[in-house]
């Protein structure tokens, strides 16, 4: 369910130098990526890609208080929202664990996010209950950013997988595309299974069979006519597909024999590159422990850390186009 | 086979009837009538022509809300709600399914936010064929209808 904060529900549009097109993100939350259509995530995509090409970053969040609420660690996500928001000219409030707030006195998430949404103009939360974006977008009068809800959803990382692929194939639609390690409680994997409906989009999925997708995505993906197939080895599909999407495996899930099997079937070689799709490349959202070989960083088909970079350039869109009646990126 | 009936009929008030075998416990919680002072009859497992075997439940001096019926159909869509004036049938109560429901479920999934913010649950209801899933608004699971217990 799509929110729209305060005054920003006024036919608010966007000047991209040329064209003017209705801005229908201004004020809103984006808590999962299913509250978003296909012509939004186009749109994004879009903004995302003219921020990363433009020479100067518009100054979009000036006079902007963005409260960055982590209520557990992250590395990436946290700092590259403080990037998109600090080159965006906005300012940011927050913290980088439940440590350091009230909720360790027992204050409610409830009346932490309503007080903070009296200080700040968006709040980007991270928290590890699933489900505490959504009540943190039913609450505050600002808009609202999920940058992960547990096991949940995480629509940036979504979006900046989707953004990354299109960046390295040219195109979202007909692509082979291999989800490979723990798709059982792997957040990334979940959102990613779940926008492929809205593409032409064959899954691969490989996994142990303790780590596979979850019968209720699966269920939803044959109802969306989504085709995939599972898997048991990375060997089994690399040589058919365009993108290879590794996730980490929690060795500590497993046995120590289990742990050796896992990692002769799900970690990444450059000897399994030998004989791939010469346009194959490699994503992870990282931190990778041992599931991708150094020695595949420079080869062409590695583009992870693209893929991470990329994360700012998203969340400079998305935070641009929540706070920005008219965003001018010419 | 004896007449008798196996619950007593009522003078006034609903009788709920072809309720699916082990779903009348939820629907007393669900409708809280064990917190009310109506006098409430139930029977299980009771013969059925149309069910084979089937749950009913009686209750006394009360007439369900139109919000009351529709919420009993999550656990039995086909039940029977007739409203009972001198001991017969005044009107049938024709239920829908609810597209959602709140503050009713407790969320199966253990890392829900609602099991630790003082919060009601809110569910999207779904009929698939016979069956029914409930998706959780907060962390987004589905479930069916036999995973979720009632909030008491």
């Amino acid at each position: 369910m799509a929110r729209v904060h305060g005054a920003a529900c006024a036919a608010p549009t966007v000047d991209q130098g040329d064209s003017v097109t209705t801005n229908s993100l201004y004020g809103r939350d984006v808590v999962s990526i299913g509250d978003l259509s296909l012509a939004e995530i186009k749109y994004i995509l879009d903004v995302t890609a003219q921020l990363k090409a433009a020479k100067t970053t518009p100054p979009a969040l000036t006079n902007k208080l963005i409260a960055h609420c982590f209520f557990e660690p992250s590395t990436r996500t946290r700092l590259s929202f403080e990037a998109a928001t600090l080159r965006l000219n906005g300012k940011v409030i927050g913290f980088s664990s439940d440590d350091s707030t009230s909720i360790k006195k027992g204050e409610t998430l409830q009346d932490t996010i309503r007080v903070i949404s009296d200080y700040a103009d968006l709040i980007v939360i991270r928290h590890p209950k699933e489900g505490a974006a959504r009540l943190a977008a039913d609450l505050s009068t600002k808009p609202v950013i999920n940058a992960g809800d547990g096991a949940n959803q995480h629509p940036t990382q979504t979006l900046l997988d989707l953004f990354t692929i299109h960046e390295c194939q040219q195109k979202l639609d007909g692509l082979a595309i291999a989800l490979v390690g723990d798709l059982k409680y792997g957040r990334t994997a979940h959102s990613f299974a779940k926008i492929c409906k809205l593409f032409d989009i064959r899954l691969f999925l490989v996994a142990p069979d303790a780590l596979t997708m979850p019968d209720y995505l699966c269920d939803d993906l044959k109802k969306q006519g989504v085709r995939f197939s599972f898997h048991q080895s990375i060997e089994e599909v690399i040589s058919k597909v365009d993108i290879i999407y590794m996730t980490r495996i929690q060795q500590e899930r497993f046995s120590s024999v289990a742990h050796q099997f896992n990692k002769a079937h799900y970690n990444l070689t450059a000897e399994h590159l030998i004989n791939v799709r010469p346009n194959l490349r490699i994503l992870h959202p990282l931190p990778r422990v041992d599931e991708i070989d150094v020695a595949i960083d420079k080869t062409p088909h590695a583009y992870y850390f693209e893929q991470a970079a990329n994360g700012v350039f998203v969340r400079q869109a998305l935070l641009a186009l929540a706070l920005n009646k008219e965003l001018s990126l010419s | 086979m004896s007449k008798t009936l196996s619950v007593s009929a009522i003078q006034n008030g609903t009788v709920i009837d072809h309720i699916p075998v082990g779903q009348a416990l939820k629907i007393i919680h669900l409708l809280k009538l064990l917190e009310t002072n109506q006098c409430v009859t139930v029977g299980f497992r009771l013969l059925s022509r149309r069910m084979k075997l089937k749950d009913l439940i009686k209750i006394e001096d009360y007439v369900l809300t139109e919000e009351e019926a529709n919420k009993i159909t999550v656990f039995a869509q086909e039940a029977t709600i007739n409203v009972i004036k001198n001991f017969t049938v005044k009107e049938k109560i024709i239920a829908r399914m609810p597209k959602t429901i709140e503050g009713v479920f407790i969320c199966p999934n253990a890392a829900c936010i609602t099991h630790v913010e003082p919060m009601e649950s809110y569910f999207y209801i779904e009929e698939q064929g016979k069956a029914v899933k409930l998706n959780c608004r907060y962390c987004e699971k589905p479930f069916d209808r036999n995973q979720v217990k009632v909030t008491i």
